[in-house]
């Protein structure tokens, strides 16, 4: 009872004041906190999410809800959402669609979540895809870019994208290419499943004439040397990475040994120089120790990364690693954690005091297009949309960091131009807290 | 775990089968009621008395999955499919001697038929959809046990293996086909009318789609379970195990060894398939990722933990292996492990509760149960027989 009161009393404070940096308690009416909908009470709201935290998949992605975890929990210390304390609760799948079946009735019918937020993996979220919109349940801002889950809001109502999908990266680089390496015969090295056939087709947008090679790989089958030879031979003298980290590393050895030595560029989700440094150093037993073959390589960004010391997110990701994190440092994974946290945590403004799973999916659609926040370019959300950003950078890695060489396009799915991205880089509000106002259908 | 029953590489095993069973087969040797005594109430007929367990079975079914809550029932719905398949690969292990590291294969090939079949515009009725998936799993089982039965031992585990890491693989190769490495999105088939007049009457519960699912599960085991039963109890069972136990006896007696095999191998696969046909249905998903390896060995570990040859060992396996890791995880979170932690404690919990197991109990569970039951058994007729003899003698 005494939570409600204060409740009351902080939100009639925060209207008389009319200050908009008060933090998120604030820009609701004065009325009380109710349990709205399932997994929401008068002061918590619980969010799931699944991610392999074993097996292959771990390293890297098994940080991310460390970062989701750190802000929710320093974003409850200042008084969480509308006073609600925020429950994130995730569970392990392992990358084994199976089991993310398993988690997520688990998270949905037994933890009785609110929502489902930044559950990670193609193969593994497709898995759920239909159970969740069936259910009812809001599955925000999935961990991967494939098209999935935005491009057909009828048939998936509730789901929604947040990272930059693979097509619309393929476009920017396939423009970029086109633009500044008009002579270049270019190789794709891509994996063999969505992520490498829709980057192909929006690369294909721009360079079709200059592509000499596609080569293909299976995830899990460690050799990559008839693909990279095959590039090799083929005379392309820049090659376009569609793949993961561990396959960077392998790229990068095969080639080593091959003496081959073009102009690499990985898309972003390949590209972070610390991982792939650490994955080198396992692959080649102790032979390279660090990311320095990687050095030159281009790739591209939507999210600042952790060598940016002096973007206020990251030093604010920083401050909130530092004040409620765990063990180890911060790292992209944890940013990326955060950053999907930090448009959660808009997403639950917006839909107001006394959110419904109905209001949150109707929020993100009528409002999430002008949220501001860590990510460079807007979201696209829209009824007819439920794709993630759009708009990235071309950046060269530079030791374990990288230096811009393009600034922020943004872009669409299908035939959709390609244009420069005139807003200005948001700057955080006070704590990193958003500070929505709530949509009133 | 490939010597547990290579019943030619030991010299000793053909003194051994006048004896008592094979112990780590306990668990499936015993008869499934006192033959001889005439304490028993059940009929003397296997058949019937098989029924009777079934009709027992189906009440206590509905029973169980109208008490547990919706997410216990989507839990009972994973465990019905392990317990199929692990049912089909007890007959094979326990009953036939012959290792399969291939099963999770025979399950992918029973999902992606089910998967295709219901990708359909007017997808055919599930019973029909589930008897292709039994059917095609069927054929590659007949295909594989055909060179399987002329395997042993380590030589079987490695072929089985292939299979096992070479069958997801096309579902990779024809990408078009079988969606790739994504696998193909699955569309779980609605509940009929019945079901939710079925359930109002029965409980007043909601009807909702876990709750069919679980249905469909629990009626494929009871089914795969009550022909398996029999088929044990027949004379095709004991064949099977004349075949395990003694090769040259068997041969001798007029069995066709390989035919007898190939024969196992097609029963184990066609509960596989049929497995896997509910597995794509629950899960909602057929991709290669769910069908590694590690699923045909976690079939193996749950009938060797449940008693080798004996299908409540199996179902009780299957149990371990549904309930174990959100239990450990649960529970290492109530001991203030963060929820990585607590993730990778549960495969650590397996592996030592495997590992204790082998050690203590190892016939398995039900094994170890009737082991004991039957030494107690022997010990009493011991001394039954030599108080009759000092009787007769004094």
């Amino acid at each position: 009872m005494t939570t409600i009161a204060a409740a009351t009393v902080l939100s009639t404070v925060a209207a008389c004041g009319g200050s908009d940096d008060s933090g998120g308690g604030s820009g609701g009416g004065g009325g009380e906190n109710e349990a709205s909908d399932i997994g929401v009470t008068a002061d918590t709201i619980r969010l799931g999410a699944h991610y392999p935290l074993t097996g292959v998949a771990a390293p890297g992605y098994s940080e991310i809800p460390t970062g989701v975890q750190a802000y929710f929990e320093c974003l409850n210390q200042e008084g969480g959402i509308y006073d609600r304390e925020i429950e994130f609760i995730f569970r392990d799948d392992a990358y084994n669609p199976t089991q993310t079946s398993q988690v997520t009735n688990e998270l949905v019918l037994e933890d009785e979540i609110f929502a489902m937020m930044s559950g990670l993996g193609t193969p593994t979220h497709s898995a759920v895809l239909d159970f969740l919109n069936d259910e009812g349940v809001p599955d925000l801002f999935v961990s991967s870019g494939s098209l999935l889950w935005g491009d057909n809001p009828e048939e998936y109502p509730m789901s929604f994208g947040w990272q930059t999908d693979y097509m619309s990266e393929g476009k920017i680089i396939g423009e970029y290419i086109a633009e500044n390496f008009p002579d270049a015969q270019v190789g794709l090295f891509l994996q063999d499943d969505d992520f490498g056939e829709d980057g192909e087709a929006g690369i294909r947008q721009y360079i079709d004439d200059q592509i000499v090679a596609a080569e293909r790989y299976t995830p899990g089958n460690t050799n990559v040397g008839p693909q990279i030879a095959a590039l090799q031979a083929a005379g392309a003298d820049f090659v376009v990475g569609f793949n993961v980290p561990s396959y960077t590393a392998l790229s990068q050895l095969t080639a080593l040994q091959l003496g081959y030595d073009p102009q690499w560029f990985y898309s972003n989700v390949g590209s972070d120089p610390t991982l792939v440094g650490s994955l080198l150093n396992r692959f080649s037993e102790g032979q390279v120790s660090d990311a320095a073959l990687l050095d030159g390589a281009l790739t591209t960004g939507y999210l600042p990364t952790v060598d940016m010391t002096d973007n206020p997110w990251i030093q604010e990701f920083q401050r909130i690693w530092d004040e409620c994190g765990g063990e180890g440092e911060l790292t992209n994974y944890r940013v990326y954690g955060m950053a999907q946290a930090y448009t959660m945590a808009q997403a639950l403004q917006a839909a107001g005091q006394n959110p419904t799973r109905e209001g949150l999916v109707e929020a993100v659609e009528a409002v999430g297009s002008e949220w501001e926040g860590p990510v460079f370019a807007p979201f696209r959300y829209s009824e007819e949309s439920h794709m993630g950003t759009s708009g990235m950078t071309i950046e060269r890695i530079v030791g374990n960091g990288s230096e811009e060489v393009q600034p922020v396009r943004i872009t669409d799915i299908g035939d959709a131009p390609i244009e420069e991205f005139d807003g200005e880089p948001a700057t955080p509000p006070t704590n990193a807290i958003p500070d929505e106002e709530p949509y009133e259908g | 775990m490939s010597d547990l029953q290579s019943p030619a590489s030991t010299g000793t095993a053909g003194k051994a089968s006048s004896d008592a069973p094979v112990k780590a087969t306990a668990g499936g040797d015993a008869p499934s009621a006192p033959a001889t005594s005439g304490r028993s109430f059940l009929p003397q007929s296997t058949l019937l008395r098989h029924l009777l367990v079934l009709a027992v079975c189906a009440v206590l079914a509905v029973v169980i999955l109208e008490i547990t809550s919706p997410f216990q029932n989507s839990q009972l719905a994973t465990l019905s499919y392990y317990a199929i398949a692990a049912g089909g690969l007890t007959v094979l292990t326990g009953m036939n001697g012959q290792i399969s590291l291939g099963h999770g294969a025979l399950m992918a090939a029973g999902a992606y038929t089910t998967a295709l079949l219901l990708d359909a515009e007017e997808p055919l009725p599930l019973p029909v959809i589930l008897l292709a998936s039994i059917v095609v799993a069927t054929a590659i089982g007949a295909l594989v046990g055909v060179a399987a039965a002329r395997l042993h031992g380590p030589y079987l585990a490695g072929a089985t293996l292939a299979l096992a890491v070479g069958l997801p693989g096309l579902a990779i190769y024809f990408h078009d086909t079988f969606g790739g490495e994504q696998g193909m999105r699955v569309r779980a088939p609605q509940a009929p009318e019945w079901f939710s007049s079925f359930i109002d009457t029965v409980s007043g519960n909601s009807a909702s789609s876990t709750k069919w699912l679980a249905y469909v599960g629990a009626i494929c085991l009871l089914i795969t379970y009550f022909f398996l039963a029999n088929l044990i109890r027949s004379r095709i069972g004991r064949t099977w195990r004349a075949v395990r136990d003694q090769e040259v006896a068997a041969e001798l007696s007029g069995i066709n060894l390989g035919a007898w095999r190939v024969l196992a191998f097609v029963v184990s696969a066609a509960a596989a398939g049929l497995a896997g046909g509910v597995l794509a249905i629950v899960v909602r998903l057929a991709a290669p990722s769910g069908f590694t390896i590690v699923l045909s060995l976690s079939l193996l570990t749950a009938i060797v933990i449940g008693g080798l040859g004996s299908l409540l060992g199996a179902l009780l396996g299957s149990a371990l292996l549904v309930f174990l890791p959100p239990f450990v995880t649960n529970l290492g979170g109530d001991f203030g492990l963060s929820q990585t932690e607590a993730a990778q404690l549960a495969p650590f919990v397996y592996g030592v509760v495997l590992i204790v197991v082998m050690i203590f109990v190892p016939a398995g569970f039900v094994g170890t149960i009737r082991l004991r039951w039957m030494t107690r058994k022997a010990k009493r007729a011991m001394a039954q027989a030599g108080a009759d003899g000092a009787s007769s003698r004094g």
